[in-house]
């Protein structure tokens, strides 16, 4: 180990670069009447999806006769529709968040995200606001945006919604990727497809909303009801990063709970645990969440692209290897 | 069998990859945010050398290369085989002109090398960065020359061709550096 291995990796200027967005951030929703919020970083419950792992920690509090497992929260969405459900109305989080199994020049085991939720706001709306914050932050040129069905025609010249598993696993294997590794789950050939042709095809110097994901890759989205094998979700990308994932949001607390049942049973299937459902959240729905959309933006990878870096660990004072 | 999950991939690890061992150069992990990750691997064959780019699915496993590096000295060859020795436990191993390759124009009696063993047999020779061997056959060149406008080609005791300043003759020991081929200095006596 080297001796100036306890030196920070970000520069003074990545660091100031970040206070200086996140005040932005906190004027943008101050001007809009959004109210800023914190929620724990610690849990009872984590999420049951198949791809983001919770970490845990060991707690015991005075009066434990033993320690006590808590979740690392991996985004702070079932706190805020909690506030959501409780009347708290709009509002929005600069959240310390942790997600286990992810460490890459684009990934740090714990990153920052901007988390934020309108009321009677929908997909459109909050890609739209979103879309203006962008410009706001970063001098970004106006998004484009396309639908996930659009977005696989011109890329891969595939339905992703319609084709057989078959015709997108020839178009792939057309682009030199080995369709087979993705065995026969759908979803995860889409996501084969997405990651390796589809989203390197987007123009790096445009933000590009992708929404109407398939509905079997929804999570806390509603379905799309003219057209139900897509769900209102929506991810952008910008520089060649995935930069944030939003929801028309589901408010159906049974559909809600069939989802995570299915997520676990799906997760049994993959060979992993089955998670515990966050019951506070449910109850939540069932008391009534207003109609909503939320989204979640890397603030990290913001800052990527305003410094021009391509490794996440330079806009971190301390990046994992180095806390 | 032993295997590896994509987990630990890491550049240097040794892998199997159609019936050849393999070393991972890099490794990328890539994410969707909620979606499946992929490794996006880059990997040398050790056998052709060929570098080939391969997407795995995380999580999955993949057979280990028993592969390791020893560190023998060259002793000889056979014009078959070219045998290499550990100088502490004195066991000898041979290496055909496959694992040699390039390499064979590098090798000086006893210099050591590194060599690749799969399943125990050599499939690599690496030189020392640099080695010295005498130039058996070079032009007379100009005498006063210092700076070597382009050099001359010298041919070595093995059989390379090296470019060498005009004033280094036949006969001469020279140090080469074997990563470039390149001339470095006259040897120090």
């Amino acid at each position: 180990m080297s001796d100036t291995h306890w030196r920070p990796v970000a520069s003074r200027e990545a660091v100031f670069c970040r206070s200086e967005m996140q005040r932005e951030i906190r004027e943008f929703f101050r001007e809009r009447g959004v109210l800023e919020v914190e929620t724990p970083l610690l849990a009872q419950a984590g999420v049951t999806d198949r791809h983001v792992h919770n970490a845990t920690v060991q707690i015991q509090p005075s009066g434990s006769a033993t320690p006590l497992t808590r979740y690392l929260q991996t985004s702070p969405e079932y706190a805020m529709k909690r506030l959501l459900a409780a009347g708290f109305g709009d509002c929005f989080q600069l959240a310390r968040v942790v997600r286990d199994d992810e460490l890459s020049r684009r990934h740090n085991p714990e990153f920052t995200l901007l988390e934020w939720y309108r009321i009677g706001f929908d997909d459109q709306q909050l890609m739209a606001e979103l879309s203006e914050l962008l410009v706001h932050l970063l001098d970004a040129p106006a998004a484009t945006y396309m639908s996930y069905r659009e977005a696989f025609k011109l890329a891969l010249g595939v339905d992703p919604i319609d084709a057989s598993q078959e015709a997108i696993a020839i178009a792939l294997n057309k682009h030199e990727i080995d369709a087979s590794i993705a065995g026969q789950d759908r979803d995860t050939l889409l996501q084969l497809a997405m990651s390796f042709v589809v989203e390197p095809s987007f123009d790096p110097d445009l933000p590009t909303f992708v929404y109407n994901f398939p509905a079997s890759q929804a999570a806390l989205a509603r379905v799309n009801e003219e057209d139900p094998g897509t769900a209102h979700r929506f991810e952008l990308y910008y520089r060649g990063l995935e930069l944030a994932n939003g929801f028309w949001e589901l408010t159906d607390a049974v559909q809600q709970r069939q989802r995570f049942e299915r997520d676990n049973e799906a997760r049994l299937a993959d060979g992993m645990s089955a998670q515990l459902i966050d019951e506070n959240l449910l109850s939540a729905l069932s008391a009534g969440l207003p109609d909503c959309a939320g989204v979640a933006v890397g603030v990290d990878r913001l800052l990527m692209i305003k410094l021009g870096l391509d490794n996440i660990a330079d806009v971190l004072t301390f990046p994992f290897d180095s806390a | 069998m032993a295997s590896y999950s994509t987990n630990e991939f890491k550049g240097g690890l040794k892998i199997m990859l159609d019936g050849e061992p393999c070393s991972i150069l890099e490794n990328e992990m890539v994410k969707p945010g909620k979606g499946q990750a992929f490794n996006r691997v880059k990997i040398r064959k050790l056998l052709s050398g060929k570098v080939v780019e391969k997407t795995f699915k995380s999580g999955d496993s993949v057979e280990a290369a028993d592969v390791m590096e020893v560190e023998l000295d060259y002793l000889y060859s056979d014009g078959e085989f070219w045998h290499f020795m550990n100088n502490e436990t004195f066991e000898q191993l041979a290496a055909d002109s496959d694992a040699v390759g390039d390499t064979v124009k590098w090798l000086v009696e006893q210099d050591p090398c590194t060599l690749m063993l799969w399943n125990g047999k050599p499939i690599s020779v690496t030189p020392q960065n640099f080695v010295e061997l005498e130039i058996v056959e070079t032009d007379p060149g100009l005498k006063g020359d210092t700076q070597g406008t382009g050099g001359k080609p010298a041919t070595l005791s093995t059989g390379a061709v090296v470019r060498v300043p005009l004033f280094v003759q036949t006969g001469e020991v020279i140090r080469v550096d074997t990563r470039s081929g390149e001339y470095v200095s006259r040897a120090q006596k």
